[in-house]
């Protein structure tokens, strides 16, 4: 058939497309320069870096506990995750031990930060192939997520709550009983959720066999997260490599089968599942552990208590120079990676022993998985460009930094 | 990761990959190669290949500069095994021209870890196929995470109403850029306290 088409008309079907900067689909700032064979992509020239802030050398010029907040504002759909890197990587050079309620508390926000994640990436892609009511009804349950994250920290989305050792208040137990109550009503949403996009005909039609990842693929672009397991790999770093006490929890990793993107999105629909009973299981080793500290006690990196500095003066020395200066980390380097909902999130922290980071890379797991657009894209629709960007979940913040 | 295994690991890269490894160390349950720049290929295919190590994940690839050093640069690679669970860093040292064998042949991930890393330090990668700026400004110069970039960077950018476009202008601040020096010398201080050379002045004459 291809030999008896003029090579004439062929050159007239080729065409480079601009899509982006600004173009819902793209989930961001990001600008897609495609080649086209009629509506067949050959070629796909991403350019990122629109949202590049220079978080790795802003970095290196504060403090470590300074430098917390940016990493809010990586991935932002799910930040406490984010933190939880920095936090451990801090932990591991200097050698701290998290207090068990401390550690429970960063597990439960983590886990709401999965969901948050999943909500999202799950209704806009949806949206993405043309359904509009399932992010209306997804944001009704991130809404909630997010009030609770303010009633932790101060702040819905920003939340700047976790601290290397610890976490930076006590919850309430208000707050406390009231997630425990939206994770017995969070699964019939979840429920209704899945009666609108699951079985719907044209969300399958634009999601089964699309985007195909392989186990090849997998090694050779650097996938890690929901993309290794909607290809049926086991692989879970909060099973494989345990961190904090995940290692006590009970819980399912869901694998697809086809590695498509209709898997990847059922992965994410179990997964939120199973967070919510990793929280709820939280929630009841909270009960059972009882009021405790969440930092360090006697330690450099908890601030004094307010009624303290009225009467020690070592304690107002102390406020005054946790804030200003900071605390030192021991010299050397580590990586500490966590399973953020995106995949692995990684930092790379090289410290020189003093109260700022010599050097923090921060490992991003959308960066991989947006360089493979090429490579799943090709000899795909135009149309289908946008469901798999949809499905590998990129968020821009972590991927330009 | 226990340590033995990794011992295990460490011993077994370097009894095969003796002319590669320079030298390895365990710190905080991580394995690190310190290795030479020209084998860095054979080594990573090796890790990659090799039954016992098969890292066919790469995780990262980042750079450091330290520029006090004549190879001011470090290139520090991060693999990951899925399969046999454990993580090894490998890290090599090159100045500003000399270029690194690029890792694409390897793992096509390595396109875009290298593209930062040149585009942010300005390392150079021998035979990469696209070797261009990924995260700067179209058109940008210098590179931005070397220690002697400054901060605030060189030109800042606005919105000119008369021009109607975006205007590209040298960096002015009202204030200049603060870093305070928090290193005090009360932390860490062995022999002599600052200050204490006129406590003795003083009392001499008596």
């Amino acid at each position: 058939m291809a030999d008896t088409i003029h090579t004439s008309i062929d050159d007239e079907r080729k065409f480079t497309l601009n899509f982006g900067p600004q173009h819902p689909a793209a989930h961001g700032v990001l600008r897609m320069i495609m080649d086209l064979d009629g509506e067949v992509v050959t070629r796909i020239d991403s350019h990122i870096g629109l949202l590049h802030r220079g978080t790795e050398k802003l970095l290196e010029y504060k403090t470590f506990l300074q430098g917390l907040p940016y990493f809010d504002r990586l991935d932002y759909c799910s930040p406490m995750n984010q933190e939880h890197a920095w936090c451990l990587s801090i932990e591991k050079l200097m050698g701290i031990k998290v207090p068990r309620r401390a550690s429970l508390i960063r597990v439960m926000f983590s886990e709401i930060g999965r969901i948050m994640s999943h909500i999202l990436n799950v209704t806009t892609q949806a949206m993405d192939v043309g359904a509009l009511t399932p992010i209306t009804w997804g944001f009704e349950e991130r809404e909630k997520l997010c009030v609770f994250y303010e009633r932790a920290s101060g702040s819905r989305m920003h939340a700047a709550y976790f601290r290397p050792g610890g976490v930076h208040q006590d919850l309430p137990q208000s707050l406390i009983d009231d997630i425990a109550e939206w994770c017995l009503h969070f699964p019939v949403a979840m429920n209704r959720l899945e009666s609108l996009i699951t079985e719907n005909r044209i969300f399958k039609q634009r999601n089964a066999d699309i985007g195909v990842v392989d186990v090849k693929t997998i090694m050779d672009w650097g996938f890690t997260g929901v993309m290794v397991r909607g290809s049926g790999l086991v692989w879970d770093l909060r099973r494989s490599q345990p961190y904090e006490c995940y290692d006590e929890l009970d819980f399912k990793i869901p694998v697809g089968k086809n590695g498509d993107n209709y898997d990847r999105y059922v992965c994410r629909m179990e997964e939120m599942k199973e967070s919510t009973k990793i929280i709820q299981q939280c929630i009841e080793l909270l009960a059972k552990e009882g009021p405790g500290p969440v930092l360090p006690k006697h330690s450099k990196l908890a601030p004094p208590r307010r009624a303290e500095m009225k009467n020690s003066m070592e304690a107002l020395i102390h406020h005054f120079k946790l804030y200003t200066e900071g605390f030192h980390v021991p010299a050397g380097e580590c990586y500490a990676p966590i399973e953020a909902p995106k995949g692995e999130f990684g930092v790379y922290l090289i410290s020189d022993g003093t109260n700022k980071p010599y050097r923090a890379k921060i490992r991003a797991p959308g960066f991989p998985h947006l360089q493979a657009m090429d490579h799943l894209s090709k000899g795909h629709m135009l149309a289908d460009v946008s469901a798999i960007l949809g499905s590998l979940d990129i968020v821009f913040g972590e991927v330009d930094r | 990761m226990n340590i033995e295994a990794l011992e295990d690991l460490a011993a077994h890269i370097e009894a095969t990959q003796g002319d590669a490894v320079r030298a390895s160390q365990i710190a905080v349950g991580e394995l690190t190669l310190l290795a030479e720049r020209d084998h860095i290929l054979h080594l990573l295919r090796f890790l990659r290949d090799d039954q016992q190590c098969n890292f066919e994940t790469l995780i990262d690839i980042c750079g450091v500069d330290y520029p006090e050093r004549s190879d001011r640069f470090e290139v520090v690679y991060h693999l990951l095994s899925m399969r046999m669970n454990h993580r090894i860093r490998v890290r090599i040292r090159t100045d500003e021209e000399t270029p690194v064998p690029s890792a694409t042949v390897l793992w096509p991930a390595a396109n875009w870890f290298e593209r930062e890393a040149f585009d942010m330090y300005g390392i150079q990668f021998a035979d990469h196929p696209d070797l261009r700026r990924i995260l700067t400004d179209y058109g940008f110069e210098g590179y931005p995470l070397r220690k002697d970039f400054p901060l605030t960077g060189h030109y800042e950018v606005r919105y000119d109403d008369l021009e109607k476009r975006v205007i590209y202008e040298p960096v002015q601040l009202t204030q200049e850029y603060r870093n305070f020096d928090f290193l005090s010398p009360w932390e860490g201080m062995t022999a002599e306290i600052p200050g204490d050379e006129k406590a003795v002045s003083e009392e001499a004459p008596e």
